[in-house]
């Protein structure tokens, strides 16, 4: 089998084209998202509001509403609770939010195991690319979309509050606004990235574009690039090693996103470990060579 | 002479604790005021308040013969942070952060129009930082990006000028530049409020002082207001000598 082969084989399965295009969706919508979340330091935000979202999914699925509005009023009433927690009680931030998103998960797992369901819930849980309907599909796409154009066309506010938020209130900005707005993109993308890796791996995707993307360059314009673009890589790269080598989907674009940060921590011109230790060297040799 | 910023009687509580007791200051245009006192004596305190980030207790504020929120609609009000408040690894160039003070002259995707780069380039002539336009924030030295955060200031054509602690972290040189700077930008019309509890600075600075310790202890002019008897109050005895060393 040659190349090509090898990569058209399994476009011939319209389940694989619909697993290829949701993971697509999902990983550039998080890569570009990933940017923000790392450079505030809310990667544990995004676990909490990613975990948070299930019981709303289970309680709009009963209701037959879009899964997205659940997913937004609990991803919303975790941070609230958050808040609330730490602002009115001597808990620390991170104990308040592992209190609040595991109990609103375990909430999640209870009304998942009391729903009588066509569609097996705990896909939910642990994502079913391969089991991606067209309409799932739509959903994403539609959703996908909306979320990405308002981090774009907001990108330059959404910048500046992570940078300064006390500089956006100087000029009239709200930060409260700004921050309640990208928690509640946060929420909308957890639901588009759960259709791909489930509810237990989307912290993964929110978190790991971004933070590989920090160590290549020093411009956040070209984080918005580059965290995406590997994004999307390692969603096409997981997809299709799921496929040969027969294992869950997943967690495969989930390794490979693991595997490429590694290979830029290490390897990194000028933020990797490999870079720094050797110029650090040569820096050290130079400055011993020259004489007294 | 006009008053730009009228602090009266504002008291703020930061949960049970009193932070700031009764406060009155007025800063005029035109002039640089150094607000003295050491660490936790409300100096950041009293700046958030002014900028409306806090609410008084009691008292009010008025900035331009206005309310905080309408100063900071018009874009009037420019804020220097303190260095610890900033994130010095965050991947932005110096232009990008100096174009941030144009975003409330733009539309709502803050995408730049010529007359927004021509005040960004002119605020870093002012500033001496046009030939590190596009290097790394984190790459600055303390002073040169003390001096960016003034330009992004400039920039945004605020008329009230806010810096808290700009020469801590900061060496000489750039001190003197950015005392220089900050002087330039009162003769122009501008209203300066530093607080510092760099002594020293002040006289060749400001051309008022206020010594906070909570409350505002002294005001006047700088020469009055470091007397030593008056520095004992704020700071405890010996201060003044202690940083003669």
């Amino acid at each position: 089998m040659n190349l090509l082969e090898l990569l058209t084989e399994p476009l011939s399965y319209e389940f694989m084209l619909r697993a290829l295009a949701t993971t697509a969706i999902a990983s550039v919508v998080c890569g570009v998202l990933s940017c923000w979340l790392v450079l505030i330091g809310w990667s544990l935000m995004g676990d909490a509001v990613s975990h948070s979202v299930l019981p709303g999914i289970v309680i709009a699925h009963i209701l037959g509403l879009p899964l997205a509005i659940g997913a937004a009023v609990f991803g919303f009433l975790a941070v609230g609770l958050i808040g609330l927690v730490r602002s009115t009680s001597r808990v620390k931030e991170d104990a308040a939010i592992g209190t609040v998103f595991t109990t609103l998960f375990a909430l999640g797992l209870v009304l998942v195991s009391v729903t009588p369901s066509q569609t097996d819930l705990n896909h939910v849980l642990f994502g079913n690319l391969l089991g991606v309907s067209r309409s799932d599909l739509v959903g994403v796409l539609v959703l996908g979309v909306a979320v990405l154009a308002v981090l774009v066309l907001k990108r330059r506010d959404l910048t500046l509050y992570a940078f300064d938020p006390g500089h956006a209130h100087t000029i009239g900005l709200s930060p409260a606004f700004l921050g309640g707005l990208l928690l509640g993109l946060l929420a909308l993308t957890a639901v588009v990235a759960l259709q791909a890796v489930g509810v237990v791996l989307v912290v993964a995707m929110l978190v790991i574009p971004g933070a590989t993307a920090y160590l290549l360059t020093d411009r956040f314009s070209s984080m918005l690039v580059i965290a995406p673009a590997l994004a999307l890589l390692c969603g096409v790269l997981g997809v299709y090693g799921s496929y040969y080598l027969d294992t869950s989907t997943g967690p495969m674009v989930v390794l490979a996103q693991g595997a490429l940060f590694a290979l830029v921590y290490l390897f990194s011109p000028r933020r990797g470990l490999i870079g720094t230790r050797l110029s650090a060297r040569r820096r050290r040799r130079r400055l011993a060579a020259r004489p007294a | 002479m006009s008053a730009s910023v009228e602090v009266s009687g504002v008291t703020v509580h930061h949960g049970e604790v009193l932070a700031l007791d009764r406060v009155d200051l007025t800063l005029h245009a035109g002039r640089v005021t150094g607000l003295i006192g050491m660490n936790g004596s409300g100096k950041s305190t009293l700046v958030k308040t002014i900028t409306g980030l806090l609410r008084p207790d009691s008292g009010s504020v008025m900035v331009d013969g206005g309310s905080p929120a309408r100063a900071r609609s018009r874009g009037l009000i420019g804020y220097v942070p303190q260095s610890e408040d900033v994130d010095r690894n965050f991947p932005l160039s110096v232009r990008d952060v100096v174009m941030t003070g144009r975003y409330g002259h733009m539309g709502p995707t803050r995408r730049a129009r010529p007359a927004d780069r021509a005040a960004v380039d002119h605020a870093l002539e002012r500033t001496e930082l046009t030939e590190l336009v596009n290097r790394p924030i984190g790459q600055l030295s303390g002073g040169q990006r003390k001096r960016a955060f003034v330009a992004r200031g400039i920039a945004q054509e605020a008329t009230i000028l806010l810096l808290d602690e700009p020469f801590a972290g900061v060496d000489k040189r750039s001190e003197a530049t950015i005392t220089r700077l900050l002087r330039q930008l009162a003769a122009d019309g501008a209203t300066v409020l530093v607080c510092t509890h760099d002594l020293h600075a002040l006289p060749s600075l400001a051309d008022d002082a206020a010594l906070l310790m909570r409350r505002v202890l002294v005001r006047g002019e700088p020469a009055e207001v470091l007397r030593p008897e008056n520095l004992a109050l704020a700071f405890g005895l010996d201060s003044w000598q202690e940083q003669d060393r």
